[in-house]
Parts: structure tokens; sequence; C-alpha cells
């Protein structure tokens, strides 16, 4: 394996790591409205913040997978990220705000005791989950679908050459997967009635994204797929059909898996199909961007493979720690009174 | 304007209104980690309640920082594309490795001890926060890096084959003698705005709550802010020195720009302020010291300080032998009409950034003075201190880095590449001045928020001492410390 490859293969870790860590938290930040939903107002906050404590700990550094996956690219494939960002222009402008005031709203919700003040940061909570997650679906299905890209790596189209058909579903499926990961996070990290509406949710939930992602992977499969990408494919069905059943039967920790072992086929079918582009372009005279001509030099890659190899377990074990020591369920009774600032 | 300015301007608005928050972030956190670990140490209720009042105040600040730096990592690619191409084989290593080795752990960390009273053995919770601290600690050390590579290019080499700037040296890269100066300066400027921050919010509620039990603790926290960040100031204005010395070196114009005298001289003199324009023909200069810019440039009162007319000829005749080395291609990117930055600002900037600080020295002194044997002061004087100290070193911050980065104009990478070169050629006007509106609006709204929660839990001061329970001792159905 050259060093360029593997350089491929790990930004799809990255991406992997992001959507199924992210993904979750996307999932319960958009579900703020309906699984947060009480018998009356009283218990509906209690259930929002039983959702955003579940995800309280954790929702910044999955954020830093992102932010890695970026840097990543940024190091490796100076061209891809150069291409990609500046081609995605307003999509990302979309994203970064969306992140900006969810973000804001995490940290500030439950600093006031105030109705008016706490209904906005919600907008903005699930305004900013639900943004992301659609628009990171679009921006990496139009990665397969490839982009008008000219003789010098420059994206030549505009705003509506991004919104076609097959990327907005892309984006969709996205988003639903992420809910369903989501409401099935939920499921496993709480207890009580929450828990039980997360699981009806999650199953709903499960069988729309189901059918959507199957149209969707069938439709990227039959224009380019390969054998590898079959094999993905089939292996992302089965684990999301696995999921919903999981769920029905009250394994939670398997149904979470399920969705997670889904985001990471799903990812491994878009670079499979990619490989060995990065940015495929539709244009007649255009160049597609590939592993080598939008790569880093030699050193370069060899830099920054040694500081993969060394760092990311490191990061992963503090991070598993992390889940580990905030693993107890948690339900309404352990919320406590809001903060006395009004 | 055209999409480069616009580029500019975007990149000025977010990067300043990031980094109001950072050095905030990198000062207040060493200082709640100290608390902590008071607490952690002597169980004193005082340690545990300034830890969680402190505690307070950084995460409103932190969220703002935190979110405004997503913006900066994917800006490069966005407005600066060909800037991304032409050096991102150095540029994006630094980058990598800040989100791998700082953000990981600076967000994993900080997530932990948000959430961790009670859930997590004490000693751990404590270590978290100072963990946290590292993670800012090793954030800046790595984008200080990167911006260093900016100013003075080191450890590249030039690829014809792929045309653009590879490569040759990490090591170099890392221990730029830009970087090993910028670094401690941006570091100790860090903490002596954290320890103003804390020691303002202290000496306000010292002065509020004068004769409750409470003024001793909040003359403990008002004096240790005053410490750090008077400490920390004589740091800064030594490692100041010596970037200036350095930058004297590496980039002429700088220097020349910063006094605005535009003929090579021995014995230059510095001066206070001035009155007319700065184009070289009329200024009144008001308070001279002799010999003070060659001191600041060279060390030595007699030395010889290159003016702007001989700095912009040696930066034009950089730029053809840049064009000659490295053929066309390069020589296109490092092309400008007139090699000089905008000399106004670069003058008032740089005196700001000096005025400011030396300002908040000596409140720093004043408020150590005036809180000495438990005394506690009073009046309209120390009031505006409390008030006015944390702000000082955020502003002379904020006119240091648009001394530093107006100064080195022309150039996006000093010597080897414009900032007209770098922008992004297929991004147009109209998509730029979106985003620019879009952040300036997001932001303005967030400061508003910010700066109100902030001053609201302020007025509200320190809450009252709660034993802690262990986690081992809990009730498994007790409501938890802190939730969101």
């Amino acid at each position: 394996m050259t060093l360029n490859e593997f350089w491929f293969i790990l930004i799809g870790v990255l991406w992997t790591g992001f959507l199924v860590l992210e993904g979750f938290d996307f999932g319960v930040g958009g579900l703020l409205s309906t699984l947060g939903k009480g018998k009356d107002a009283a218990d509906t906050e209690k259930r929002r913040r039983v959702m955003l404590t579940t995800i309280g700990p954790h929702w910044d550094g999955n954020e830093v997978w992102l932010l890695t996956a970026g840097g990543a690219t940024f190091a490796a494939f100076p061209h891809w990220y150069a291409t990609m960002f500046s081609a995605m222009y307003l999509p990302l402008l979309i994203i970064l705000v969306a992140l900006i005031v969810r973000a804001m709203g995490f940290e500030y919700r439950h600093k006031r005791n105030d109705d008016a003040w706490r209904r906005n940061w919600d907008l903005c909570i699930m305004a900013g989950s639900l943004l992301p997650p659609l628009l990171i679906g679009v921006a990496l299905t139009n990665h397969v679908r490839g982009l008008p890209i000219d003789q010098d790596m420059e994206f030549v189209g505009n705003l509506f050459t991004l919104l076609n058909p097959m990327s907005l579903l892309g984006g969709i499926v996205v988003l639903l997967l992420s809910l369903t990961h989501g409401a099935f996070f939920i499921a496993l990290k709480t207890e009580g009635e929450i828990r039980r509406d997360a699981r009806v949710i999650g199953t709903k939930l499960g069988l729309v994204t189901a059918v959507l992602a199957v149209v969707l992977l069938l439709w990227i499969g039959l224009t380019k797929g390969t054998v590898w990408s079959w094999i993905t494919t089939v292996i992302a069905a089965v684990a999301l059909l696995f999921a919903i059943w999981s769920n029905t039967k009250d394994k939670e920790g398997y149904a979470f898996i399920g969705t997670a072992v889904t985001f990471a086929m799903a990812v491994a079918t878009y670079f499979l199909v990619l490989f060995p582009n990065v940015m495929p372009s539709t244009l007649e005279g255009g160049t597609s961007l590939t592993i080598t001509n939008a790569s880093s030099s030699p050193l370069t890659l060899k830099i920054m493979t040694w500081a993969a190899v060394v760092f990311t377990p490191i990061v992963l074990i503090y991070t598993a720690w992390s889940y580990w020591a905030f693993r107890k369920r948690i339900g309404t009774h352990h919320i406590p009174a809001p903060v006395k600032v009004s | 304007m055209d999409a480069t300015a616009l580029a500019r301007w975007q990149f000025a608005i977010t990067t300043v209104y990031h980094f109001l928050f950072v050095p905030i972030t990198i000062g207040m956190s060493l200082i709640v980690a100290c608390f902590h670990l008071m607490w952690v140490r002597t169980h004193k209720p005082e340690w545990l309640r300034l830890t969680k009042f402190f505690g307070k105040l950084f995460l409103i600040n932190f969220a703002l920082g935190l979110v405004t730096g997503i913006v900066q990592e994917f800006q490069f690619g966005m407005n600066w594309s060909d800037y991304s191409r032409f050096v991102g084989d150095i540029f994006g290593a630094p980058l990598a490795f800040e989100a791998l080795l700082a953000f990981f752990l600076e967000s994993t960390f900080l997530g932990i001890w948000i959430f961790g009273w009670g859930r997590i053995p004490e000693k751990l919770h404590m270590l978290t926060m100072w963990l946290t601290h590292i993670g800012t600690v090793l954030s800046a050390y790595f984008i200080l890096a990167a911006n260093s590579f900016m100013q003075n290019p080191v450890g590249f080499k030039f690829n014809p084959d792929t045309g653009r700037a590879e490569m040759a040296d990490f090591l170099a890269v890392l221990t730029n003698k830009v970087q090993l100066v910028t670094f401690p300066h941006v570091i100790t400027s860090s903490y002596m705005t954290g320890g103003a921050v804390v020691m303002g919010v202290a000496l306000w509620l010292l002065m509020k709550h004068r004769d409750t039990q409470d003024a001793a603790m909040y003359r403990k926290a008002t004096r240790i802010g005053a410490w750090v960040s008077l400490v920390a100031s004589i740091l800064v204005i030594v490692t100041g020195d010596i970037q200036g010395k350095i930058m004297t070196e590496v980039q002429p114009m700088k220097m020349a720009a910063a006094e605005a005298i535009y003929e090579t001289k021995t014995n230059a003199p510095f001066s206070i302020l001035s009155i007319g324009s700065l184009d070289g023909t009329e200024a009144t200069r008001i308070i001279e010291v002799p010999g003070l810019l060659s001191f600041l440039a060279t060390g030595s009162f007699d030395g010889e300080v290159m003016g702007i007319n001989d700095a912009r000829e040696a930066e034009r005749a950089l730029a053809a032998k840049v064009a000659d080395q490295y053929g066309p291609e390069v020589g296109a990117l490092v092309q400008d009409e007139t090699y000089t930055p905008i000399i106004p600002l670069t003058y008032w900037t740089f005196r700001l950034m000096m005025g400011l600080g030396f300002v908040s020295t000596f409140l720093s002194l004043m408020v150590l003075w005036a809180t000495r044997g438990g005394r506690t002061p009073q009046g309209w004087f120390y009031k505006q201190a409390a008030i006015w100290n944390p702000l000082l070193p955020v502003l002379a911050i904020s006119f240091g880095w648009i001394f530093t980065e107006i100064g080195r104009q022309p150039w996006i990478v000093y010597g080897l590449m414009t900032t007209a070169s770098g922008v992004s050629p297929r991004v147009s006007a109209g998509e730029v001045l979106t985003s620019m509106i879009v952040y300036t609006l997001v932001y303005a709204v967030l400061a508003v928020i910010e700066v109100k929660l902030f001053l609201t839990y302020v007025k509200r001061g320190a809450d009252p001492f709660e034993e802690p329970k262990a986690p081992s001792d809990q009730d498994e159905d007790a409501p938890l410390q802190f939730a969101y």
C-alpha cells in the first residue's frame, strides 16, 4: 500500500469517526422537539435536559473528528481541500453557521432559567443539528457523483450544480440515518419513558432510512459500483436492518452498533466508488482530482503518517475512557433544578 | 471591492474576533486549573467556590472561542484556495497536528471537566482541567508555527514539477526562529490577559462585598490574578523585545513601518505620538526618544535601522530573485506595485499594542499595592480599573496581531507569495460578501449575548459552598450535580 492510499483510507476513517460520533449527537439535537415532548411543560423541559445531558460531555470531542478530517485533507491532499472547500462555498457557510449556533445553544441554554431564552437556543440546537448532516451528505455524495472541475482543478459550477437529485437524496439519507442513530443512542443512555419513546421513534425512522438508503446505494452502485463497493453496500443494508430488528427486541447496544456499522460501510462504499479519484470531474477535458495529483509530497505524507500512527490510538483511548466515565443511564429524576439566574 | 479585498476583510474580522476569546481561554484555563488544584490539596471551601465561579465565566468565554475557531480552519480552503494549493504541503501539517494533538485533548477533557462534578474521582477531575489547559497551549503552538511560516518561510523547497512549495524539513518549520519567540510572546500575553480578567472580576466583587465574609476570598483571587498578570506582562515585554529584533532581521520593512521612518539611519529615534500624515513628508513627532528605535530593532542605541524606502527596494530585489530562481509562474506570485504595508496602520497599532499593555501592567501593580495586607481599595479609580483592566490586554493583543499581519503585507507568505495571489480564483465577490455579512451579523449578536451573560454571572458572584459528594457514596437516583 502506498502512503497516498493509506491517507485516502485514513480520511475515510476520519469521516466515519465523525459520522458515527457526531452523527448521534446531530440526531439527539434534531429530535429535541419530538422526543423531548413530555406530558406537560415541566416534563418536556426535563426530557430535553436529559437528552442534552446524554451528549453533553461528548459533542465537542465528536466535532473534532470533522476538524481533523478537514485538517488531514489539507495536510495530505491540499488540492482536494482547496477544490472541495472553495467549490462548496455556500453550503459550507451554512454548515459553519449551523455548528456555531448549535454549540452556543449547548453551552448557553442552561445558563439562564428563562423560557424564551431556552426556546431560542432550542431552535438553534435543532436547526444546527439538522442542517449539517443534510449538507454534509450533499457534499459527500457530490464527490461520488462528480462535479464540473476544469483542467486547473477549479470547480466551475454554482450552487445549483451542487443541489442535484442524487446528492440531495444523499443528504436526506445522512440526515435520517443520524436521527435514527441518535434515537438509538437516547434509548441506550436513558431510562424511563423517554427510553421507550426513543425505541418507538427509532424503529419508524430506521425503516424510512432503510428504504431511502437502499434507493441511494442502488443508484450509486448501478451507475458506478465495483465488486467491493457492492459488498460494503450489502453489509451497510444488513447492518441497518439488524439495527432496526435489535431495537424492536430491546437490544439497544446492538441497535446502536448496527447504525454505527451502517455509517462506516456507507463511507466505505463511497470511498470504494471514488478510488483512486478523490473528486472526479464530469467535465470534458477537465482534471479529476486523484490520490496522486491532489496529494502532498512524500515527505509530508510520511510525517503525517507517523503522527497518525502514534497519536490516533492515544486519542481513541481517552475518548473511550470519556464514554466509560459517563456510561450511567440517566432519567428525568436525575435532572437537577435549573440555575437560579433569570 | 473585489474578492481579494473582501476576503482580506473577512479574514481580519473573523480572526480578530476569534482571538478576543482565545487569550482569555488560555489564561483562565490555567488559573481555574490552579484553583482546582488548591481545592483538591487543601479542601478549603473558598478554593472550590472560586473554581466553580471562574470555571463558569471561563466556559461562557470558551464557547465563543471554540465556535469561531471552526470557521478559521475552513476559511483557508474557502477564500484562500490558491494559497492552500501553493503552500498546503507545509501549512496543512501543523493544522492537522493541531486537530489531532490539541483539539481532541482540549475538547474531550473539558467535556469531562464540565460534567465530572460528583461523577469521577476528584483528583482525576482536577487533572482534566490541566489537560484542557495543555490542549490550549499545544493548539497555540501549532497554529503559531503555521503563522510563523507565513512570516518567515523556512524548511521548504520549491518543486518545479508540482509548481509549489514543499516540505523539506518539518523540524525547521516547528522551530522557526520567529516561532520560538512568537509562541512565548503569545502564551505570556494570554496569561497576562487571563490574570487581568480574574483580577478585574474579583476586584469588582471585593469592592462590592467589602464588608462581608467573602471579602477575603475575593481579595485572594484579585491578588492571584494581579500577580499572574504582572509577572506575565514582564515576560511579554522581554519576549516582545526579542521578537522585535528577530522581526528586524527577517522583515526589515515591518520595523521601519512600525515607526514610519523612510530613510535608513543610525541612532534612530522612537516617537510616542505623531501629528499629520505619515507618508514621510510632514509628520510632526511628539516626544521623541533618541536612539530608542535603534535599540528596539538592534539592541544598540547606535544601531542602523533600515528605512521604508530601502526596505521597499530590498523586497523588490527579493521578488526579482525569487522570480529569477523559480521561473515565471512563481514570479507572478511575488509581483506587487508598492511592496509597502499601510504605514499609518502599522504605526498606530504598534503604539496601541505597547501603550495599552503598559497601562495594564501598571494597573496590576497598583491593585497589588492597594490590596496588600488585607486592604480593600475604594473609590472611582479602582472600580474603573476593575472594569477596564481585563479589556486592555485583549485590545493590546488585537492591535499586536493587526500590526504583525498588516506589517507583512503585501505578502501572504513573506517573500514567496503575495496576498492577492493566494485568493480563491473561482469564488465570486458576491459569495465572499455574503459570507462576510453573515459572519459579522452572527458574531455581533453572539457578542452581545456573551457579554450580557458574562456580566450577569459576574454580578451574582460565587455561589455559597456546598460540600461535594464523592462519586462512590452517591445515591443512584440522586440528581446530578451538573446537567445541561
